[in-house]
């Protein structure tokens, strides 16, 4: 592990905002092992639970927390500086930050959406969610750690992102689909096993072409950022 | 030898120009940046430091740009005014991490030897979040030295130290500038810099007001009477021989001694004794009494 993926590491996980890591997974979990004990039919909970709070919003947050934490919090506190001021490549930087980022986002997220699409379908739906669910950690995760270097506010705006974009416009404007990574996770789940829970909007090509456009484009731009980072003078 | 050098340096945020066409040379030793509040100091230390570009105009550390160039951190340490440590990690953590970045080839004898440097080596097994301001302060400047580099920037580094550990962090500076460390510092206090440093660079509303020695400095400022306070073994008589000289413009006798207002610092140190002399009087006192760091300065800021 490099040092820089060390230090932020321990930054994520010392500080409380890695607790906002386990309300939604547990959520996640106890709804459908919840659905499942009491014997309500999957075609019923499925959508709602998988979809609807599984990919909708646990892997969203979750990236959103872990994507915005990994570099957004030292940019914010100025520890940024310290890695900065090393020779240290800015395309380095930028792929430990996001390899933690994915790391912990796509553990946080898999692990549940495995155990809620067995429990709903079976092993190999929930472990073809799991896999979709980590393609989507890696798009998130680059587009929140790019946003953290591109606005002041990335939280908001990848809220924005989330509630807005992706769950407001992607239900009712069929255009915002191709950029949105929700879509692409459903589309990848769907053609590894095909079940009647998940019902595609974007085909299998342009889900894994915008997805590896959404994560190279955006790691991308974060190192171009990252460059050109500027310090404004306090007392200047 | 390394220098730092910036070359017709402007800045400016939209309308406002916060660096106006600034060219200095840093050399080996120590110099002060000093300057009121908001006269832009933080702003140039941050183009020497490579986080801000220059709107115009070129800033290099031994001919390197310091702009996008990270490789200039292996010559470069930087201080920054903003006290942010990661202060979940201990300081031995926080400045062996520094080391490894900076891909030494012992960090942790580097860590120790840093660490040693800014007398940090029993509480450096604590969080850095448990240390008080000049704690943390000693902390950043041991992970700023810990590569040993070549130039070494610091913006107000004296912030929320107590005496003692001001004292020794100017020793610090001292004994690295004169082993050939290009050092630069700045501060809006002048005792501060008085104290570390002779070489200064002025910076007023975001020009350069003045460079170089400060007593030089003062000696150049022909338009303003040089004021020396003077003993001697009769001060009444040496007032009234001084008067007839033409680089004297004015004396004042009181119960100290006399204050002698020249308008040209040569002549009249080259006069005074040859009168001196010529009367018969001794000298037991001369003293250049508007030399020091804060008249310059407050000369420059009126200029």
């Amino acid at each position: 592990m490099s040092t820089v993926a060390w230090i932020t590491a321990r930054g994520l996980f010392g500080r409380r905002r890695a607790l906002l890591l386990l309300p939604l997974p547990v959520l996640l979990i106890g709804l459908a092992t919840l659905c499942r004990a009491v014997g309500v039919a999957p075609a019923d909970w499925g959508v709602p639970v998988l979809v609807g709070l599984g990919l909708a919003v646990v892997l969203p947050v979750i990236s959103l927390i872990v994507g915005t934490g990994v570099l957004g919090s030292e940019v914010d506190d100025g520890t940024i500086v310290h890695i900065l001021t090393k020779p240290l490549p800015r395309r380095d930087i930028i792929l430990a930050k996001l390899g933690v980022a994915v790391g912990v986002s796509a553990l946080s997220s898999a692990i549940p959406l495995f155990i809620a699409g067995w429990l709903a379908d079976s092993v190999r739906f929930g472990l073809a969610l799991a896999v979709a669910a980590v393609v989507g950690a890696f798009a998130y995760s680059a587009l929140f750690l790019l946003l953290s270097l591109l606005t002041r506010r990335p939280v908001l705006l990848g809220l924005v992102y989330i509630l807005v974009w992706e769950g407001l416009l992607g239900r009712f404007v069929s255009g915002t689909r191709v950029l949105s990574i929700e879509q692409y996770v459903i589309t990848i789940a769907d053609k590894i096993e095909p079940t009647a829970l998940l019902e595609s909007k974007v085909s299998l090509p342009v889900a894994a072409i915008m997805a590896a456009i959404f994560i190279l484009g955006c790691a991308i731009a974060s190192i171009d950022r990252l460059r050109s980072f500027s310090m404004a003078g306090e007392t200047s | 030898m390394t220098t730092v050098n910036l070359q017709n340096v402007s800045r400016w945020y939209g309308n406002v120009v916060a660096v106006n066409d600034i060219s200095m040379t840093l050399n080996p030793g120590v110099t002060g940046l000093l300057g009121p509040n908001g006269a832009g100091k933080t702003t140039i230390l941050h183009m020497m430091a490579g986080f801000l570009a220059p709107s115009r105009g070129t800033v290099t550390v031994d001919d390197a740009p310091t702009w996008r160039n990270p490789d200039i951190y292996r010559r470069l340490g930087l201080v920054a005014e903003r006290e942010a440590v990661h202060g979940f990690l201990t300081a031995r953590e926080f400045i062996a991490a520094s080391a490894r970045m900076q891909k030494l080839p012992d960090p942790k004898a580097a860590t120790e030897w840093a660490l040693g440097m800014v007398e940090m080596k029993d509480a450096a097994d604590r969080r850095i979040e448990t240390y008080s301001k000049g704690m943390r302060q000693r902390t950043r400047v041991a992970a700023a030295l810990v590569h040993n580099p070549q130039v070494l920037l610091l913006d107000e580094p004296f912030n929320g130290m107590d005496p003692r550990q001001r004292m020794h962090m100017m020793e610090l500076l001292h004994g690295l500038g004169d082993q050939g460390h290009t050092i630069l510092f700045s501060s809006h206090i002048l005792e501060e810099v008085e104290q570390v440093s002779g070489t200064v660079q002025v910076i007023v509303a975001g020009r350069l007001a003045a460079s170089g020695d400060f007593r030089r400095i003062r000696r150049l400022m022909t338009n303003r009477p040089h004021v020396f306070a003077v003993q001697s073994s009769d001060d009444r008589r040496l007032a009234v021989a001084l008067i007839g000289e033409k680089s004297v413009s004015g004396v004042e006798i009181d119960a100290t001694g006399m204050t002698v207002r020249a308008a040209d610092y040569g002549n009249f140190t080259r006069a005074l004794p040859r009168i001196a002399l010529d009367s018969g009087i001794r000298l037991r006192k001369l003293i250049p009494s508007d030399e020091s760091l804060e008249s310059v300065f407050s000369y420059l800021l009126e200029a």
